[in-house]
C-alpha cells in the first residue's frame, strides 16, 4: 500500500532505469517543453564536446565534458522520475492482465433458454448478446444479469476476497468480466463492447496508458513552457550583451556558449518539468491503492476543487441500523406491558431493529425471550403492503409499524388513534429518531423510539472540512423533521430529506447553480442521473452498470465513506504540484548568484561582490549549479511520488505553511547546497 | 528630514485624490449618474446618433478586440500621414519640414502606443498642427483605449455566461467625454494660472538677461522662445501617461513647468487616474478590497522604489564627494547628486518624479535620468521592465498587473489544494496562455530589441558614454520602449532607421500584445460560471496576497533583467564604490 516501497522494490527500480533510457526517444521527450530543451541542450554540449576534439574549442574540452555529463544525467534523472511513476502502475496491469485468462463463453441463442448454448471465445461477445455462466466460471464479459443470482468471487478486481451476491433485477445486477462465479447460475446480457470491458479500462487505467494530459497540468505547462522561452531570451539577449560590453571595454567575449546552455538549463523549470508528470500519474495511483479508480485525470482535480459533499445518511452519517432507545406508553397503558408485546412482536424479527428491541426489553425489565411456541404463537412478517410486522397468537395479535400504517389499521377496526400517541410520534421524530408504535389487539399501546446512532468521529470530520471550506449534505429517505434532527447532532451544514432521484438532481443543480463543486457516491440505477450531474461522481462497484457509467470513478470497496479519502487525494495532488512549482521558481535566485559573477567577472572584478557563496572559481560556480539542479530532481522524487503533507486547515493557513517550507526554502536550500557541492568538488581537486 | 516630510506629502495628496477619482470612474462606465450627467448626457446622445453608433450593442470579445485594432491602426496611418506632410498642412509659422518616414513611423506607432518615446525634439521638429491635432489627439485617446480594455476586462470578471463584453465605442466616449476631457481642462487652467504657454503665435526672439560664451568663444545674446498651445498639451500629458513633452527638455523647461506649484499638479497628474482606476476597479466588481488589495501592491513598491531612488540621489557616488569637487550638504542649496537635474526643484522632488514617470508608464523627465547614480538610475529602468504594473500606464497598468494576479493565483492557489481561481473565474490553459503573453511581453520586447541592438556594431555609435553606463543607456532606451514608458536616459541618439524601426516595432509589439490577450482573457472570462467562496478559496485581498503579488511580479523582472542590469547599473555601482 505504501508508494515508498516502489523506491525500495529493485525490480521496480531495474524496469525504470531501463525505461529512462528507452524515454530518451526525441518524440517522448517533445511532450515535455522543459525538458525536450535540456534534451536538446545535451545535444548541443555534445557537439561542442566532439568540436572540442578536433580543434574547435568553445571552452577547456574537460569542462565541455562535465556539463555534457551533467546535462544528459539530468534528462535521465526526469525520465526516471516519470518511469518510476508508471513502475506500480505497470505491476498492477500486468498483474491484472495474467489474471484475465481466455475464457470460453456460453453464448446463448435465446436468454430464455440457458440450456442451449454454443461456445465461444469471450473476445467475440458483442453488445446486447447473452451468455450463461455457472459455479467455477470466469464471467466472460461485463453485464447485467438477467436470470438467477449467484454468489460471485469479484478479488479479481477488489481485492476483497469475500463473496458477493450477483441477481437478476435490483441493484445488485451488474457483473465484471474477469471476476469468477462461486455457486449457481447467472444469465447475462452482454453490455460492453469487446476491448471496453471494465477491466479493459482498469487496465489502461493503472497503467497511465490512456492517460491524458489534465486541464490544470497543461496550464502549468504553459507557464513553464513561457518561463523557459523568457531564460532562452534572457541567455541568448545576455551573450549579445556580453559581446558589446567586451567590446566597450575592449577585451573579449568572456561567455562561452557552453556556460550559457549550463546557465539556461539551470534557471529553466528543470525541477518541476522533471517532476510534473510524475505527480500526476503518482496521484493517479494514490486513488488506485484507495481502490477507487478514476476514468480520467480530470476526475482527481476536480475532486481538489469539490466544495459540497452529498452524503447518503446511512453508512456514512449513521450506523447502517436504528437502536431501540425508549419505550413511550400511551392511553394509560404501563411502559411494562408495552415492553412486553413490543419483545413478543419482535422475537421472530431478525431485522437489526427488531433484535434491538428484544435487547432494551431485556435490559430494563429483563424480559426474557420466549419460545415461539409457547403460546402458538406465529410470526407476521413485514410487507411492503401492510408496513408492520407482528405476531398472532390465541386470541390476540401485536402489530408493530410506521404511525400512519397502524392508524389505519387501528381506524379501521373502530379504534381510535389518541392524541398523546401522535404527539410521542411527533415528538420522536422531532429529536431525529423514528417512531415505531405498537398496537395490541387494534389498541395502541405506545411507541418505541428507534434512535439513529451517529457514527463516532463523524462530528469532528466534518468540522474539519468545514474549515478547509468543504459543505456537507445528508441525503437521507427520513421525513424533514427526523432528518433535520439528525443533521443538527451530526454537524452537517444542509440535508435533503424524503430524498428522491429527482431531488438528488435538483439539488445538485441548485448548488452548481452558485457555483459550487458538488461530489457525491452512488449505487443504484436511479442514482444514475445525479452521478452524471455531480462533478464529482463515485459509483460503487457493487452498483449498477447504469451508475457505473454514470459516475466519473468506481469505489472496488464500495464504501460510503471514501469520498472523503478522494477530496484530500485531488487536493493533495494539487497542492504537491504547486508546491513543486514554487520550489522550482525559487531556485532560481541562488543559481542566478552561483551563475552571473562566474560569467562575467573577467569583465567586470566588482561582480565578485555577488559571489556570496564564494565559490572557489568561476568554473567550479557553473559546475556546482548544474549539478544540484540534476541531483534536486532525484532528491525530490519521493516526495513527489507520495505528495506534499496535508493537513484539514483554512486555505491562508496551507499557503503559509507551503509558502514557508516550499518557497523560503526554496530560496535558501539551493545555496547551501550549492556550497556544498562546490566544496566537495574542490576537495576532490576536480576544479 | 524636511525631504521625508516632502515625499509623504506627495503620497498622500496622491492618495486621497485617487480614491474619490476611482468612484467617480467608476460611477461613469458603469453608466451610473454624476454630476456632469446633466450636461454630457446629451453631449453623449447626440455622438452616438452623429457615429451611428449602437451603444446598447454588447460586443463579444473579438469584435472589442477588432473595433481596438481598427482604431488604432487608422490612428497610426493618420498620424504619420500628419507628421510626414505637416510642411503642407496648416499652423506652422515657423515652416518647419515633415518627418522622415522611420521617425514618423517611430513617432506615430510611439504615440498610438502610449509610449511617447521621442526621437526628435519637439519645438524643432514639430509644427502646432501636428503637436495639437496629431499628438494630442492621440494624447487622448490612447489611455481612453486602456480605461476601455480594463473595463471589458472587469465585465469578464462580472459577467456569467454570457458572450458580450461591453461596447469598445460607447467606453471609448464616456472615458473621453467624462474623464480624460474635463480632467485636462482643469489641470489646464491650473496650469495656465502658473504661467504656461497658451497660443498660436510664432516663436519669439528675446535678449537674454546675461550673455553666454559658449566653448569656441561665440557670445550667444539672444534666445528663441517656442510659443503655442503648451498648457494644453502638458495637461493630457501628464494626466494620459503619456509623457511626450511639448519642448525637447520636457517638463524641466520652465515654459512647460515654471513654479513649484505647476511641478506639483503636473506630478501628481502623473500618478493620478492610474491609482484612482485600482479603487475603481473594487467598486466596479462589487468587492472593493480587491481594488484595495491592488492598490497596495503598487503603492508598496512605489514607496520602496522611491526610497531607494531618494537615498541614492541624496548620497550621490564617492567619486562626487572626493576632495570636496561636490558639496553634498543640503545647507544653502539642494545637494546631492544634482548632476542632471534643475536647481528650482532639487533631489526630492526630481527623485519623485523620476519614480512616478517610470512607474507610470508616463515618461515625462524634469531630470535627466542618465545622469542619476547607477541605483537611482535603475530603480526608473527596473520599474519599466516590470512590465509598467506598479500603476502604470492608464488602464493597461492595473489589467497588466491584473495579469500578474492570475499568474499568483494560479501558483499559489495549487499549494491551497485547489485549481485555481481569480475573483471567482476558474483559471484554465487558456486564461494562461493569455495571462502568460500579457506578463511576458515586456521582458520578451525588452530582451529581443536590445539583444539585436547590442549585437550591431553601428549601436555603440548611438552612446554618449562607454562601458557600463553606456550599455545602460542602451538598456534604458528598450526598457523605455518595452514598457511603452517614453522616458529617455538622453545621452542616447536613438533617430537613426535601425533604432526608429526596431524601437517603434518593439513599441506596438509590447502594447497590442496583452490588449489582445486581456480581451481574450475577458471573453473567456465573461463565459464562465463563477465559483463559489468558501473557506477553502485562497483569499485575493489579505496581506498575504499583497506580499505574494509583489514577489512575484520583483520575480519575472528579476529573473529576466538581473543578467543585464548586473553589467549596466549593477556594475557600475559596484565600480563606483570602489570594490
Amino acid at each position: 500500500m505504501n508508494q515508498k516501497s516502489a523506491l525500495r522494490d529493485p525490480a521496480l527500480i531495474r524496469r525504470a532505469i531501463k525505461d529512462a533510457f528507452l524515454k530518451l526517444n526525441p518524440k517522448v521527450q517533445i511532450k515535455n517543453p522543459v525538458m525536450f530543451l535540456v534534451f536538446v541542450s545535451s545535444v548541443l554540449t555534445t557537439v561542442l564536446f566532439i568540436l572540442g576534439l578536433i580543434g574547435i574549442q568553445d571552452a577547456p574540452t574537460g569542462f565541455v565534458l562535465a556539463i555534457t555529463v551533467i546535462l544528459w544525467l539530468t534528462v535521465l534523472f526526469a525520465n526516471f522520475a516519470e518511469a518510476i511513476a508508471e513502475g506500480r502502475g505497470k505491476a498492477q496491469a500486468d498483474a491484472l492482465r495474467a489474471s484475465r485468462k481466455d475464457v470460453t463463453a456460453h453464448r446463448l441463442k435465446d436468454p430464455a433458454d440457458h440450456k442451449v448454448f454454443e461456445d465461444v471465445a469471450s473476445t467475440v461477445l458483442k453488445k446486447g448478446e447473452f451468455f450463461f455462466a455457472s459455479a467455477g466460471e470466469q464471467i466472460p464479459a461485463d453485464g447485467e444479469v438477467v436470470e438467477g443470482a449467484a454468489s460471485v468471487d469479484e478479488s479479481a478486481i477488489t481485492g476483497e476476497s469475500a463473496p458477493v451476491i450477483r441477481e437478476a433485477g435490483g441493484d445488485r445486477s451488474a457483473v465484471t468480466g474477469g471476476t469468477t462465479v462461486l455457486s449457481d447460475w447467472l444469465v447475462v446480457r452482454v453490455t460492453q463492447e469487446p476491448g471496453k470491458s471494465f477491466m479493459d479500462q482498469m487496465i489502461a487505467m493503472v497503467e497511465g496508458a490512456s492517460r491524458k494530459k489534465t486541464p490544470n497540468e497543461i496550464a502549468l505547462q504553459i507557464l513553464l513552457a513561457a518561463l523557459t522561452v523568457i531564460f532562452l531570451l534572457v541567455v541568448v539577449s545576455l551573450y549579445a550583451y556580453s559581446m558589446f560590453s567586451a567590446d566597450q571595454a575592449g577585451v573579449g567575449n568572456p561567455t562561452s556558449v557552453t556556460s550559457l546552455v549550463a546557465l539556461l538549463v539551470c534557471l529553466a523549470p528543470t525541477t518541476i518539468g522533471a517532476l510534473l508528470s510524475a505527480i500526476g500519474i503518482a496521484g493517479m495511483s494514490r486513488l488506485n491503492q484507495a481502490n477507487v479508480l478514476a476514468m480520467s485525470g480530470r476526475a482527481i482535480e476536480a475532486a481538489g476543487d469539490v466544495d459540497t459533499l452529498l452524503l447518503d445518511k446511512t453508512g456514512t452519517i449513521t450506523l447502517g441500523n436504528r437502536q431501540a432507545a425508549e419505550f413511550v406508553p400511551v392511553d394509560g397503558c404501563t411502559e411494562r406491558d408495552l415492553a412486553d408485546a413490543a419483545q413478543l412482536s419482535s422475537l421472530a424479527d431478525e431485522t437489526p431493529e427488531g433484535r434491538s428491541i428484544v435487547v432494551l426489553a431485556k435490559e430494563r425489565f429483563g424480559l426474557r425471550g420466549r419460545n415461539l411456541g409457547d403460546r402458538n404463537i406465529h410470526f407476521v412478517p413485514f410487507t411492503a403492503a401492510t408496513r408492520m410486522s407482528g405476531v398472532n397468537y390465541d386470541g390476540g395479535e401485536i402489530r408493530k409499524g410506521a404511525a400512519e400504517a397502524i392508524k389505519a389499521y387501528v381506524e379501521e377496526a373502530g379504534y381510535g388513534f389518541s392524541g398523546q400517541c401522535q404527539e410521542e410520534v411527533d415528538r420522536v421524530a422531532r429529536q431525529g429518531g423514528t417512531p415505531l408504535v405498537v398496537a395490541k389487539n387494534h389498541r395502541v399501546m405506545g411507541v418505541i423510539y428507534l434512535k439513529d446512532i451517529i457514527k463516532d468521529g463523524v462530528k469532528e470530520k466534518f468540522a474539519d472540512l468545514r474549515k478547509m471550506g468543504i459543505k456537507t449534505i445528508m441525503i437521507t429517505g427520513d421525513n424533514p423533521v427526523t432528518a433535520a434532527a439528525i443533521a443538527a447532532e451530526a454537524g452537517v451544514d444542509d440535508f435533503l430529506a424524503q430524498a428522491t432521484p429527482e431531488g438528488k438532481l435538483e439539488m445538485i443543480r441548485k448548488y452548481q447553480q452558485q457555483g459550487h463543486l458538488v461530489a457525491m457516491t452512488g449505487d443504484g440505477t436511479n442514482d444514475a442521473p445525479a452521478l452524471a450531474q455531480a462533478d464529482v461522481a463515485v459509483a460503487m462497484n457493487s452498483g449498477t452498470q447504469a451508475a457505473k457509467e454514470a459516475g466519473n470513478m468506481v469505489d472496488l470497496d464500495s464504501s460510503p465513506t471514501k469520498l472523503i479519502e478522494i477530496v484530500q487525494i485531488g487536493k493533495q495532488l494539487l497542492m504537491t504540484r504547486g508546491s513543486l512549482t514554487t520550489f522550482s521558481i525559487a531556485n532560481d535566485v541562488a543559481k542566478y548568484f552561483a551563475i552571473i559573477p562566474a560569467l562575467f567577472i573577467a569583465l567586470y572584478p566588482q561582480l565578485d561582490v555577488l559571489n556570496i557563496m564564494r565559490l572557489h572559481s568561476a568554473q567550479s560556480a557553473i559546475l556546482s549549479a548544474t549539478i544540484y539542479n540534476a541531483l534536486i530532481i532525484v532528491a525530490l522524487i519521493p516526495l513527489a511520488l507520495r505528495g506534499v503533507k496535508y493537513r484539514e486547515v483554512p486555505a491562508g493557513k496551507l499557503l503559509k505553511k507551503n509558502l514557508l517550507v516550499y518557497g523560503l526554502g526554496g530560496i535558501i536550500a539551493p545555496f547551501i547546497a550549492i556550497k556544498i557541492i562546490d566544496l566537495i568538488l574542490a576537495v576532490l581537486g576536480l576544479v | 528630514m524636511e525631504s521625508v516630510l516632502q515625499y509623504v506629502l506627495y503620497l498622500l495628496i496622491l492618495v486621497a485624490l485617487a480614491i474619490p477619482l476611482g468612484r467617480y470612474i467608476s460611477k461613469v462606465m458603469n453608466g451610473e449618474k454624476v454630476v456632469l450627467s446633466r450636461v454630457l448626457a446629451p453631449c453623449e446622445r447626440g455622438i452616438y446618433k452623429v457615429l451611428h453608433i449602437d451603444e446598447k450593442e454588447d460586443m463579444s470579445w473579438k469584435k472589442y478586440a477588432g473595433s481596438v485594432i481598427a482604431f488604432s491602426a487608422i490612428s497610426l496611418v493618420i498620424l504619420t500621414a500628419i507628421l510626414m506632410l505637416q510642411k503642407f498642412l496648416p499652423w506652422n509659422p515657423e515652416g518647419i519640414g515633415g518627418m522622415s518616414w522611420h521617425l514618423a513611423f517611430n513617432t506615430s506607432s510611439s504615440f498610438v502606443t502610449n509610449t511617447n518615446w521621442q526621437a526628435y525634439s519637439g519645438e524643432s521638429a514639430l509644427s502646432y498642427f501636428s503637436q495639437a491635432m496629431g499628438l494630442t489627439v492621440q494624447n487622448f485617446v490612447t489611455p481612453a483605449v486602456g480605461i476601455c480594455v480594463l473595463y471589458a476586462l472587469i465585465r469578464g470578471f462580472l459577467h456569467l455566461k454570457h458572450k458580450g463584453i461591453g461596447n469598445f465605442w460607447q467606453d471609448m466616449t464616456r472615458s473621453l467625454l467624462y474623464v480624460l476631457i474635463p480632467l485636462s481642462m482643469i489641470v489646464t487652467v491650473l496650469l495656465v494660472s502658473q504661467g504656461v504657454l497658451q497660443n498660436l503665435s510664432g516663436y519669439q526672439t528675446v535678449d537674454l538677461v546675461e550673455p553666454i560664451t559658449t566653448e569656441d568663444g561665440t557670445v550667444v545674446t539672444q534666445q528663441v522662445i517656442p510659443m503655442g498651445p503648451q498648457a494644453s498639451q502638458v495637461a493630457i500629458k501628464q494626466l494620459g501617461t503619456n509623457g511626450g513633452g511639448y519642448n525637447g527638455v520636457n517638463s524641466a523647461s520652465p515654459l512647460e513647468n515654471p513654479t513649484p506649484f505647476s511641478n506639483l499638479i503636473e506630478m501628481i497628474s502623473l500618478l493620478l487616474i492610474p491609482a484612482a482606476l485600482c479603487f475603481s476597479f473594487g467598486r466596479s466588481i462589487k468587492d472593493k478590497k480587491q481594488g484595495r488589495a491592488v492598490f497596495l501592491a503598487m503603492f508598496i513598491l512605489l514607496v520602496v522604489s522611491l526610497g531607494i531612488v531618494a537615498y541614492s540621489e541624496q548620497a550621490a557616488t564617492p567619486q562626487m564627494s572626493q576632495d570636496g569637487m561636490v558639496d553634498l550638504s543640503t545647507v544653502d542649496q539642494a545637494g546631492g547628486n544634482m548632476e542632471g537635474k534643475e536647481t528650482r526643484f532639487g533631489i526630492a522632488t526630481s527623485a519623485t518624479w523620476a519614480v512616478f514617470t517610470t512607474a507610470a508608464s508616463n515618461g515625462s523627465v524634469n531630470s535627466m535620468h542618465d545622469s542619476y547614480t547607477p541605483m537611482g538610475g535603475m530603480i526608473p529602468m527596473l520599474l519599466m521592465q516590470l512590465g509598467e504594473v506598479v500603476f502604470g500606464g492608464v488602464g493597461c497598468g492595473l489589467y497588466g498587473m491584473l495579469g500578474f494576479a492570475i499568474l499568483t493565483v494560479f501558483i499559489a492557489g495549487l499549494m491551497v489544494g485547489r485549481t485555481p481561481e481569480y475573483l471567482g473565474k476558474k483559471i484554465e490553459p487558456r486564461e494562461m496562455k493569455m495571462a502568460v503573453l500579457v506578463c511576458l511581453a515586456t521582458p520578451i520586447g525588452i530582451l529581443v530589441g536590445s539583444g539585436i541592438a547590442a549585437a550591431l556594431p553601428a549601436t555603440a555609435d548611438s552612446l554618449n558614454n562607454g562601458g557600463a553606463h553606456g550599455f545602460s543607456e542602451l538598456l534604458y532606451a528598450y526598457s523605455s520602449a518595452g514598457g511603452n514608458n517614453g522616458s529617455a536616459f538622453a545621452g542616447f541618439n536613438a533617430n537613426t532607421p535601425f533604432l526608429n524601426v526596431s524601437i517603434g516595432l518593439v513599441m506596438l509589439f509590447v502594447r497590442f500584445t496583452p490588449i489582445l490577450a486581456i480581451l481574450a482573457i475577458a471573453g473567456s472570462m465573461a463565459r464562465k460560471n463563477k465559483v463559489a467562496v468558501s473557506a477553502g478559496t485562497l483569499s485575493t485581498t489579505n496581506g498575504m496576497f499583497v506580499f505574494l503579488l509583489i514577489f512575484v511580479v520583483l520575480l519575472i523582472g528579476a529573473l529576466s533583467f538581473f543578467p543585464a542590469l548586473s553589467l549596466g547599473p549593477i556594475a557600475e555601482q559596484l565600480q563606483s564604490l570602489g570594490l
